[in-house]
């Protein structure tokens, strides 16, 4: 019986928001290969979470959880310990979860010790070992076929819905002797970026600024435009890279990939690793000064203009069609 | 201290992929060197280098696998200032992550290597997993996603900022140990290796070759191996199949003003 172990990170007592897609791939992994689906909690005391996640079910069978303080705050190398030792207890024959950075740090070094290959980022579940994933900077897709008598996924977060509670309530099991090593790292510090919006990749809308913006003050117009649309704030390298904005803001090949129903793109040229991160978007927007730009070949609507007079225009305009509502 | 950087050749990223047959067809592709691997040879000679002098901290060894006859790529990196070369000689389109990972593991300990320094993804494959696996095959700490790193020499420990899903965090890695870089790790700041003087300014990118690096290249030491030599034995066990063109997306209207672009968001799209 094939069983699929997917990891659940946990904060504040429950399963994390961008945790959910993962749980999401790896349903229709047990049903392509006519197994089980298994949860994975790990932390310090992750009895809490693990218990409201086995009541919301999410179609899995069992909620596997490993305590031990050496778990939290998260590190590579106790998580990749801690992977290795529950899929070998549970016999998964397929772990995987969302493709976030813990998760994108932690199960390669898990699948390097299990020998076990990895499909990353894929963008759809094929077959008991056949995933979807684009390469190239989004500009092939094909079908990655993986073998091993284990395997390991992680899933994009835009490509997948998020699970919702429903069907029967897990069982809770402990992983016994649980004794993960954090190999003599220490985490010194771990700075939030303070926002109260919505995250990037579970945003309806995102608005994006790039070097054109010149400096971080010019955000504000941005960010202005992003809250009264109830959406998330982005940007492309050049921006992040300018310390215009936070660098986990940044969309693209080496950010996040994003795919809201609204992209708005301002000052931003369009470069292949930029796109890479949005072109899933429903609708895209870009506004900038120069209608060459490759951006304006993906884009639904264009608008050739400097922001400076667009933005504040623009701002006027929705507030004014939302006030009409 | 011996540090390893690992440097892969990419079909350059500028020209869109040719397909034949279900795949990519690299036949007639100019081979470039992977972009964050030129980060991870800068932030190796940002930490081996006193900044401005000629005293050197640490060698560093570049390492590649690839057919021993598509090896240029390696020339730029050691003209760059990498100190010497090790040439894996396979067929690197064959190989899996985890073969990759075995080799580069397998002389991380031939080498007895310090620290592997690798970038975050290669921009063809994009798997973001073989700095990981090595780790794990050596089972030393491993910090990835660098976007800045300083090295405590006295302690033997890198403090490394790394860029995270919110945010960043900063984790303290004993050595020997392995880091993957990200972006930001060629910003002029990000690299200290607590000698260099902070007056000493660096770029905001990864270094070019100068004349004398691209002479001096041609003298320095490159040895080759084959897997077997390291007692490797590679495997494939992850293949793409009906690799093609993502559908095209439509080009859409230029709209002429403000009001028009709102108007159409609303009615026509319907986003607003
Ligand atoms: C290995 C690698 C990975 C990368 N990963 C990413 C990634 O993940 N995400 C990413 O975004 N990039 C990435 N890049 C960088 C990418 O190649 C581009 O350099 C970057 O996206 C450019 O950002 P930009 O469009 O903001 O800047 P530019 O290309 O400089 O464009 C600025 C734009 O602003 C417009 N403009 C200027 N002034 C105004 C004004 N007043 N009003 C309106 N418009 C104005 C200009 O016409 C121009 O189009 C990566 C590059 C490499 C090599
Ligand atoms: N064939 C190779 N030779 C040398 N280094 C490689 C090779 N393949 C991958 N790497 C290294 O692994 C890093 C991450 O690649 P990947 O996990 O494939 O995205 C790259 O930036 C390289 O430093």
């Amino acid at each position: 019986m094939s069983k699929v172990l997917v990891i659940v990170e946990t904060g504040d007592g429950k399963v994390r928001a961008h945790s959910l897609p993962g749980i999401t791939a790896g349903a229709q992994l047990a049903q392509a290969t006519g197994g089980e689906l298994h949860l994975l909690v790990l932390g310090a005391a992750p009895q809490a979470a693990a218990e409201a996640i086995a009541a919301a079910g999410y179609g899995a069978k069992t909620v596997h959880v490993a305590a031990h303080a050496e778990l939290e705050p998260f590190t590579a190398e106790a998580w990749s310990d801690v992977i290795v030792a529950a899929a070998k207890s549970i016999g998964a024959t397929a772990i995987g979860g969302t493709a976030t950075s813990s998760i994108r740090d932690a199960l390669p070094r898990a699948a390097a010790v299990l020998g076990a290959p990895l499909a990353p980022e894929i963008t759809k579940v094929i077959g008991p070992n056949v995933f979807g994933r684009e390469i190239w900077s989004g500009r092939a897709l094909g079908e990655l076929v993986v073998e091993g008598a284990v395997i390991c996924f992680t899933a994009r977060p835009s490509e997948f819905t998020p699970a919702a509670p429903g069907g029967a309530p897990a069982t809770i099991a402990a992983i016994a002797g649980v004794a993960p090593s954090k190999h003599g790292v220490t985490v010194i510090s771990l700075e939030k970026t303070q926002s109260a919006r919505p995250a990037l990749n579970e945003a309806k809308v995102v608005v994006s600024g790039g070097r054109g913006m010149r400096e971080g003050a010019n955000f504000k117009v941005l960010e202005e435009l992003t809250d009264l649309l109830g959406g998330a704030l982005g940007a492309s390298r050049a921006a992040t890279d300018a310390g215009m904005v936070p660098a986990d803001l940044q969309v693209g090949q080496t950010g996040k990939v994003v795919a809201p129903n609204l992209y708005i793109a301002v000052a931003i040229s369009g470069a292949i690793q930029h796109l890479a991160g949005m072109k899933g978007s429903k609708v895209i927007v870009a506004i900038n000064k120069n209608g060459e730009e490759p951006i304006f070949q993906v884009a639904d609507y264009g608008l050739v203009a400097k922001w400076e007079e667009a933005m504040p225009k623009m701002i006027e305009l929705v507030r004014a069609r939302m006030a009409a509502r | 201290m011996k540090i390893l950087v690992t440097v892969k050749r990419i079909p350059d990223p500028v020209e869109p992929p040719k397909f034949a047959g279900g795949s990519i067809d690299t036949s007639a592709v100019k081979w470039v060197q992977n972009e964050f691997d030129e980060y991870a040879i800068e932030a190796a000679l940002r930490l081996a280098e006193v900044g401005g002098g000629t005293e050197r901290l640490a060698e560093v060894i570049a390492l590649t696998i690839c057919p021993g006859d598509k090896r240029d790529h390696i020339t730029n990196f050691l003209a760059m200032g990498a100190d010497r070369a090790i040439v894996v000689n396979a067929d690197d389109g064959a190989l899996d992550a985890q073969s990759i990972a075995q080799l580069i593991a397998a002389v991380y300990r031939k080498e007895g290597c310090d620290l592997l320094i690798s970038g975050k993804l290669s921009q063809d494959g994009e798997s973001n997993e073989v700095a990981q696996r090595v780790a794990g095959l050596l089972g030393v700490p491993q910090a990835t996603f660098a976007a800045t790193v300083s090295w405590n020499r006295d302690a033997k420990t890198l403090d490394v900022a790394r860029e995270v899903e919110d945010g960043v965090e900063t984790k303290r890695v004993p050595l020997p140990a392995v880091l993957s870089v990200d972006l930001r790790i060629v910003l002029p700041t990000s690299v200290k290796n607590g000698v260099t003087p902070a007056s000493h300014a660096y770029g905001d990118k990864a270094r070019l070759a100068s004349l004398r690096g691209i002479t001096m290249a041609k003298r320095k030491k490159v040895d080759v191996y084959t897997p077997a030599d390291l007692g490797v034995s590679v495997a494939s066990t992850a293949k793409f199949r009906q690799l093609a063109a993502p559908p095209k997306r439509q080009a859409g209207k230029i709209v002429g003003s403000v009001e028009e672009l709102v108007e159409k968001l609303a009615t026509e799209a319907k986003v607003l």
